[in-house]
């Protein structure tokens, strides 16, 4: 394959092409459009951060010393808007997903360029909306917006704050049409659906679930500000409506977003495994279809979130037994994952640390999801720090690792330059233990009945509150080092070569940066993917610099 | 790919049956079908709802992955509404 380079003899890639705000903030280059999500994110994880800094400082002691409830209602409800909308949703979607699916399946360019832009500037927009709301005062009916308080009774902004919510879904629908129709119609030659890359199937999935659920939830907020400004009965008891009406139609959407946000890290874990075990992965044809299953699934379980909402105890039963079925599929992955490493020869580069993380804690994640699904149980621990726990180490554990590993993982072909190794191995492992210490201790003051939402509790829970505000403050310092590290790469890293791990795929098979539209050529695709030989060691983070060819990397290039 | 043209004639036809039907939910409004009140709405809803998806948004001439697409999508409906009906339909069983 030819590169092109300019006229200083410099090799030619979509950072420096073009010049220019303008060039940026008008670009219709998915590469482009991934680095400015990725800047839109972190800002919001940022402030979503914040929000959590506030609530875990107030937690340390016992009484309500720091802020006054009604702050403290306003800073959980603004995390969890800011976290769940306007970080978890688009992470690794619009970052990695946008950078990595053109790149993957051998296309110039996402299926509609103008739309992926619109989508980024929407994103924005919803963000200001939301903040300018946070700046006004803030909202404090909890992320999930429960009628008939949100609707009546609280005076804070709901309208604006939904609304921006409300925005913000239609740049994930444009994405995940984006997406399909990518995934449909652009695959290069030869590359099948059986060929494609899981994390493809992961995104292909998760953009189902997208359109799928972001219309209802649109139209759930639609509803909840005519309730609130018409005064149209819908979920206001007093005006003749049903306030359960509102939960079955949030978490409709709700739940399924849960697998919005772990879908795309499990795609990133698979590919993780199989470029760090030296194997091709352990029952693809399952993984791919767990998937699928879980998108599906997901969308049947969303009344375990109303086992105590007066819903029909028979409707309960439903959802429970519905719920544990979607263990199956996330059962098949973490197995199948394992079985991959079984007899592989495992590197424990900073990536890999961060796909063992997700495992680990996505399974403690998971499990503790099928307790909640039991009725029983879930009638003990229903709204209390048991609940917090369990979804931050879905969310957090799960979602956040996958996000950090793939951009561990990808960020050399992202930026075309290495971050230090040790440090990097140095975050992951101080990320692992801070979230442990934070948000293990949350369990067993679930389960010793501490609620979930109040500033002030008894003293007898501080010791379990202090190790969960101290590890906040470890996980905090952990998701610092990977920030500095990775600004300073971009200028003072070692240049990546077009494969630093030795990977297959055919977004390593072109340069580091890639050139503006991707490839020279169009590759043609005649194998499976993950063609691993046995024997192949890994490219690890100590030989960075020095690509380890496998047979399928020597085959392409002689081809080109 | 060739494009189905829709004749302009279809589409007023449509257009005027949308009208025609609009006035027709008014005017059953006015008469008292006791239960079947909500019934007949509904049903002239679905059908106006099913004109408009067939022949503006062009479905009925369109390849196969698009209807298959619109299918799921209702059956996507099905759920929201099927389960949520679960619980409002047995809400009473345990008396």
């Amino acid at each position: 394959m030819s590169e092109s380079v300019d006229t200083f003899g410099r090799r030619l890639h979509y950072l420096n092409a073009d010049f220019g705000v303008k060039s940026w903030l008008l670009t219709r280059d998915h590469k482009r459009i991934a680095l400015l999500y990725l800047i839109s994110i972190t800002i919001f994880f940022a402030l979503g951060g914040l929000m959590a800094v506030g609530i875990r400082l107030e937690l340390a002691t016992p009484q309500g010393d720091l802020v006054q409830p009604d702050t403290y209602n306003r800073l959980f409800t603004m995390h969890g808007v800011l976290m769940i909308f306007f970080f978890l949703i688009p992470s690794i979607p619009a970052v990695l997903g946008n950078f990595l699916i053109p790149l993957m399946i051998g296309a110039k360019d996402l299926a509609f360029p103008k739309l992926n832009l619109a989508s980024w500037y929407i994103y924005n927009i919803a963000g200001f909306f939301t903040l300018w709301a946070v700046a006004q005062g803030g909202v404090d009916t909890g992320w999930t917006f429960y009628t008939p308080y949100s609707t009546t009774y609280s005076n804070s902004y709901v309208i604006a704050t939904a609304l921006g919510v409300f925005i913000s879904g239609f740049s994930s629908i444009l994405t995940a049409v984006n997406f399909i129709v990518t995934i449909h119609r652009m695959r290069a030659p030869g590359l099948t659906w059986f060929r494609l890359p899981l994390f493809i199937w992961a995104h292909y999935a998760t953009s189902l679930v997208i359109i799928l659920g972001t219309p209802v939830i649109a139209v759930t907020i639609l509803m909840v500000a005519a309730e609130r400004l018409l005064h149209i009965g819908i979920f206001d008891p007093a005006l003749g409506g049903d306030p359960v009406l509102f939960q079955h139609l949030f978490w409709f959407y709700s739940h399924p977003a849960v697998y919005i946000m772990i879908l795309p890290s499990m795609g990133v874990v698979s590919e993780l495994i199989a470029a760090f075990t030296r194997k091709r992965i352990f029952g693809y044809k399952f993984i791919a279809g767990a998937s699928v299953a879980i998108a599906v699934l997901g969308f049947l379980v969303w009344g375990h979130h109303m086992f105590l909402s007066s819903q029909s105890v028979y409707a309960g039963m439903v959802f429970s037994v519905l719920s544990m079925l979607v263990a199956v599929p996330s059962a098949i992955k973490v197995f199948n994952w394992i079985a991959t490493m079984y007899k592989g020869s495992v590197s424990w580069d900073t990536p890999m640390l961060y796909a063992m993380g997700f495992i680990g804690l996505f399974t403690i994640g998971g499990l503790t999801g099928v307790m909640l699904a039991t009725l029983g149980i879930d009638i003990h621990v229903h709204d209390t720090y048991f609940v917090v726990a369990h979804f931050h180490y879905v969310m957090v554990g799960g979602a956040i690792m996958g996000y950090l590993g793939g951009l561990h993982f990808w960020w050399p072909k992202m930026t075309g330059r290495l971050y230090p190794v040790f440090w990097s191995k140095f975050a992951a492992i101080i990320i692992f233990v801070g979230f442990n210490l934070t948000f293990f201790p949350q369990f067993l003051l679930g389960y010793l009945g501490m609620p979930r939402r109040y500033h002030v509790y008894p003293a007898d829970f501080q010791v379990l509150n202090v190790m969960s505000s101290a590890g906040a403050t470890v996980l905090g310092v952990g998701y610092l080092i990977p920030l500095v590290y990775f600004v300073w790469s971009m200028r003072y890293g070692k240049r990546a070569d077009r494969n630093p791990w030795g990977a297959i795929g055919l977004e390593w098979n072109t340069g580091s940066p890639p050139p503006q539209h991707n490839f020279h050529e169009i590759p043609t695709v005649d194998w499976d993917a993950y063609g691993y030989l046995p024997d192949t060691p890994a490219g690890t983070g100590e030989s960075w610099g020095i690509a380890v060819p496998t047979q399928r990397q020597d085959r392409t290039q002689d081809d080109g | 790919m060739s494009e189905h043209v829709t004749s302009i004639t279809t589409y007023l036809v449509i257009f005027f049956a949308l009208l025609v039907l609009t006035g027709v939910t008014v005017g059953v409004a006015y008469v008292d079908l006791g239960p079947l009140n909500d019934v007949v709405a509904m049903a002239i809803a679905v059908f106006k709802a099913s004109l408009v998806v067939l022949f503006f948004m062009h479905v009925k001439n369109s390849r196969r992955m698009t209807k298959i697409t619109v299918v799921s999508s209702l059956f996507w409906l099905l759920i929201l509404f099927g389960l949520t009906l679960s619980d409002y339909w047995t809400r009473g069983f345990l008396g």
